[in-house]
């Protein structure tokens, strides 16, 4: 049962996971955290927080963990906790394998596809309102639990912003932060 | 030549932290100096597999192994891009609930959560700048955004809604051109 979800949510999530590992988030977040209940929205946010530092794309990183968690949180084993990564994980390339065959046989004809092109009109201004939405749906009180946390989140905004820190350096120097301050 | 394959996705899926776009300089290096495909045929690859949905790593690399060898060219590089990743966070996985009961674990992951949301809200920033919305073009991103966020609605339907809108307003100007 456990698995046919898991393979469902992800497969869906791989259909319509558009512009980009960070326009995935909101999507991903309403399945796991808000729908199914898979892990806790401060996981979810240790999960990307890992992603940055860790090779692989957020897509695939949060499928193999997702399905770990989600399977053991359901009171099975190790063991049956594998699978469900191995299934979360391939259930969300899937689509890609898919669409990418369909598309290789006429590929310069999806290129120049009006239709094509003419969706991209909504989707690229769109994908901001999604990575926004992934960002307010994080601003919650299980991530931000004190003064101190809006202070950080301010610091590493305009560091990567405004001074163009490396994401891995933002992420490293704020661990050490918290190692101090908490 | 699919051992190759595997072994050179592998190599990128392994050594590519960030994901996506972090992978492209990479890919490219790879695939351009195996002589594979030349650096023009690459360049519409990436503009395709950027179009699609899902990662964006794992679509150019289904797409230069079934360029290469067909359908087993495809998976056999899927494989390998995936697999590292794969194994590294499963690895935590197993670990890290032992990891987060330990308390300086949870002191670097307290600070770790907000630092995590301004990364993110910062290629939200980047992006709308890029895009230089003007005007109603700008409703669509707060439009969305708020949908999803204040009003619980699946980014599914803002994806396809957006796709469609796309999609009639090309047809309604073309139509005021005729």
């Amino acid at each position: 049962m456990i698995y046919w979800q898991l393979f469902f949510v992800y497969f869906k999530i791989g259909l319509f996971g558009f512009g980009g590992g960070y326009a995935m988030l909101s999507l991903i977040q309403r399945e796991a955290v808000d729908n199914y209940h898979w892990v806790t929205s401060q996981e979810f946010t240790d999960i990307v927080a890992v992603s940055q530092m860790t090779p692989g794309p957020i897509a695939i990183n949060s499928a193999t963990y997702v399905g770990f968690t989600a399977v053991q949180n359901a009171g099975y084993s190790h063991t049956m906790g594998i699978w469900g990564s191995v299934i979360a994980t391939v259930a969300v390339c899937l689509p890609s394998l898919f669409l990418v065959l369909l598309i290789s046989v006429s590929y310069a004809k999806f290129r120049s596809n009006r239709y094509v092109a003419a969706a991209f009109l909504g989707l690229r201004p769109a994908t901001v309102g999604l990575i926004a939405a992934a960002a307010l749906m994080l601003m919650n009180s299980e991530n931000f639990i004190d003064y101190k946390s809006i202070l950080i989140f301010i610091a590493a905004f305009m560091a990567t912003w405004k001074f163009k820190v490396h994401p891995i350096l933002t992420i490293l120097i704020a661990s050490l932060v918290g190692l101090i301050i908490y | 030549m699919y051992w190759t394959l595997f072994l050179t996705f592998f190599k990128i899926g392994a050594f590519t932290i960030g994901g996506g776009y972090a992978m492209l300089p990479l890919i490219q290096r790879e695939v351009v100096g195996h002589g594979w495909m030349d650096e023009k045929e690459f360049i519409d690859l990436f503009a395709v597999a950027q179009s699609l949905p899902g990662a964006f790593a794992i679509n150019i690399s289904i797409f230069i192994g079934y360029r290469l060898r067909k359908i087993p060219g495809a998976i056999v590089s899927m494989f390998g891009s995936v697999l590292p990743s794969f194994v590294i966070i499963l690895s935590i996985a197993l670990f890290f609930t032992q990891f987060t009961e330990n308390s300086w674990v949870e002191k670097a992951f307290k600070a770790l959560r907000p630092a995590t949301v301004a990364l993110i809200a910062v290629p939200c920033l980047v992006t709308a700048m890029k895009l230089k919305l003007k005007g109603a073009v700008f409703l669509i991103p707060l439009i969305s955004a708020v949908l999803i966020w204040l009003f619980g609605v699946s980014p599914v339907y803002v994806i396809l809604a957006a796709a469609l809108g796309g999609i009639l307003y090309d047809l309604r100007m073309n139509r005021r051109l005729k």
